[in-house]
């Protein structure tokens, strides 16, 4: 019993990690609709760009906040210059645009900052928290930090103008411009918000699985797969679906014989895959109705 | 709780006409001829490579059908890719089977699996497809080292493929023919025969019912199509057919690894779609060359920036072209028209 209890608290603590990318992916989804395949790339962009303001002498906080805006500004940018012109293209033209600027950020941080490994500072520290051995202080700030931004979130969507504008925009794109709402400027906030919680994730994740251009390949495909299981379309369902992804990843890795590392993440995938044929909207995911 | 979503607001592809699908009879003429001139005046590497894209440019092909006929989305194009490699290699090395005949098996093994794959995949549409095929293809290579299959497979290391010879009647003939020459004009044939076979499919009845179901399913279904048959059948053939150049591939390549199939290669079939142009057969020759050379061509252009190079380029098309190289095949097309007219 002991030994499940362990797990289950150390797959909450990674399960942390794909929470926190999770929540950027669906604040993504519901600005854009699409699955921002280049999200986890940014997101290690602004690290860097944290990592090196940090290594010019300025405090971890100052640091952290001048890497919100920049990214916020950065996934504006992004959105004004490469994917308004696109807006009227196919969807899949817009998924080998993720893929292009994908490569075009891990090869720019690559070169600029080189493939080895980082260490990256926690502004918890690493000691064990309430003197479990499983999980950390840094572990813990990192689940508070991430339950913090939810119900900021929440707050956001639900009591904000701004908020409810964004929301019609992304549901209904053509009666919310009828109702005087610049949808077009909706998307790139949309886009900027998910770059600076996208940010947040990385700056989270960065002191656990180290900062190295190629770090958030693995994390990004759980954070995906959390934010599927959870419902697309809904902030709450990632957040949940990254403690799950995490919590079942650490069983089966313990209570299967014969699962290494190498399988823990097609077994992953495979109970998704499972999870969304039962139920294929996600466990949290609103059922989109279509009208004939 | 729910959202009300109109059906036409979103079509995953954009309709194409069913004529629109193929080349006319002079374009393929010229095509055709080209392929097979040109490798009787370059080095045998380039004829390598000219193969490689020959076979990637099937692979493309089979995800045309999948995503431009039927409008289903798939990432794990490499997985089926793998499995077509690796039921060729085994059948060569472990049974002795000749190489031309390891190809409808590994056409039939991939249509099985594809065909079952696509009945959970009935269940998913949009991202939740993608994430699920997805899946699938980061699961392949993994089980592929699985120690179980071993003794068949090679594990990690993979199993090597030996190349075949030009038949001897050619050398008897008195035309020498090298390996890689040979292997290109079967290659060729090979893709012939599966350009007329999908041209055919997609005009045929099926074919008609596959569209009728990427334009508008529910629509499809009140007019009688059978929605899951088609869209399994649908999975089974692009499959099937990826399996066939996932074959050729091995043979070309002359080896096996699993990690020649990972999520990379899948990704790169399906950029290679998009560049050709969704729904368009002949595009995927198009999207395969890309696939091919562009990797190289930013290779060359600098070492450590190969990928934003290769990023860039691909930018630059889907600006320059947002419907692939099927936009520039019929702004020529309406360019020879109007010369004419003059």
């Amino acid at each position: 019993m002991e030994l499940f209890t362990n797990q289950v608290l150390a797959g909450i603590a990674t399960g942390a990690i794909y929470a926190c990318m999770a929540l950027a992916v669906v604040m993504i989804y519901q600005a854009i609709d699409h699955l921002n395949f280049a999200q986890g790339e940014m997101a290690m962009f602004s690290t860097f760009v944290a990592w090196q303001m940090m290594q010019w002498g300025m405090p971890y906080w100052g640091a952290f906040a001048l890497t919100l805006v920049f990214s916020f500004v950065g996934g504006i940018v992004i959105e004004r210059a490469l994917f308004k012109p696109l807006a009227n293209a196919p969807v899949l033209t817009h998924v080998a645009g993720f893929i292009a600027l994908f490569a075009i950020i891990n090869s720019v941080a690559g070169l600029t900052w080189d493939f080895t490994i980082k260490q990256f500072p926690s502004p918890f520290g690493s000691s064990p928290f309430l003197g479990s051995q499983l999980i950390s202080t840094h572990q813990a700030g990192m689940i508070g930090v991430t339950l913090i931004l939810l119900v900021l979130l929440f707050i956001f969507f639900r009591y904000t103008r701004v908020g409810l504008a964004m929301r019609a925009a992304a549901t209904l794109p053509e009666s919310a411009r009828l109702v005087g709402i610049n949808t077009s400027w909706m998307i790139a906030l949309g886009w900027g918000m998910a770059a600076a919680i996208g940010s947040i994730a990385g700056m989270l994740i960065a002191p656990v699985v180290f900062l190295e251009p190629n770090m958030m390949g693995g994390v990004l495909i759980y954070g995906f797969a959390a934010a599927v299981v959870g419902g697309l379309t809904s902030p709450l369902g990632a957040v949940i679906g990254g403690f799950l992804v995490g919590i079942f990843e650490n069983l089966v890795g313990t209570y299967i014989p014969g699962v290494g590392n190498e399988l823990k993440l097609p077994i992953a995938l495979a109970l998704i895959i499972t999870v969304l044929v039962v139920k294929p909207n996600g466990l949290f995911g609103r059922t989109i109705v279509k009208r004939v | 709780m729910s959202t009300v979503q109109d059906v036409s607001t979103a079509p995953v592809v954009a309709a194409v006409p069913k004529k629109a699908m193929a080349l006319g009879p002079l374009a393929s003429l010229i095509i055709l001829a080209l392929l097979i001139v040109t490798p009787l005046f370059v080095k045998n590497f380039i004829i390598f490579q000219m193969t490689m894209w020959l076979i990637y440019a099937i692979a493309v092909l089979a995800l045309n059908i999948l995503t431009g006929a039927s409008g289903q989305f798939s990432l794990g194009q490499s997985a089926f890719y793998a499995l077509g490699a690796y039921t060729s290699a085994i059948l060569m090395e472990h049974v002795g089977v000749n190489y031309a005949l390891t190809l409808p098996v590994a056409g039939l093994v991939c249509f099985i699996a594809g065909f079952l794959f696509g009945l959970p995949a009935l269940r998913l549409s949009g991202v939740y497809l993608a994430l699920a095929t997805f899946a699938l293809a980061v699961a392949m290579p993994q089980l592929l080292k699985l120690g179980v299959f071993e003794h068949w497979t090679g594990g990690v290391q993979g199993l090597v493929v030996t190349k075949p010879d030009a038949p001897e009647i050619l050398a008897s003939l008195g035309l020498k023919v090298s390996q890689d020459m040979w292997l290109y004009f079967f290659t060729l044939l090979v893709a012939i025969v599966i350009y007329i076979f999908s041209v055919n499919l997609l005009r045929s009845r099926s074919g008609r019912a596959m569209m009728a179901i990427r334009d508008n399913e529910i629509a499809a279904s009140a007019m009688g199509v059978d929605v899951s048959l088609y869209k399994t059948l649908a999975f089974g053939v692009s499959a099937g057919i990826t399996g066939v150049a996932g074959g050729l591939g091995a043979i070309a390549v002359q080896f096996v690894a699993p990690d020649g199939y990972t999520i990379q290669l899948a990704i790169a079939l399906f950029l290679g779609m998009v560049v050709g142009g969704v729904g368009w057969l002949p595009g995927s020759l198009a999207g395969a060359a890309f696939i091919v050379f562009v990797p190289n061509i930013a290779e060359h252009v600098s070492k450590g920036l190969s990928g934003a190079v290769f990023g860039v380029i691909l930018i630059i098309i889907i600006f320059l072209l947002p419907n692939g190289a099927r936009q520039l095949a019929y702004g020529a097309q309406s360019l020879i028209g109007k010369l004419r007219k003059n």
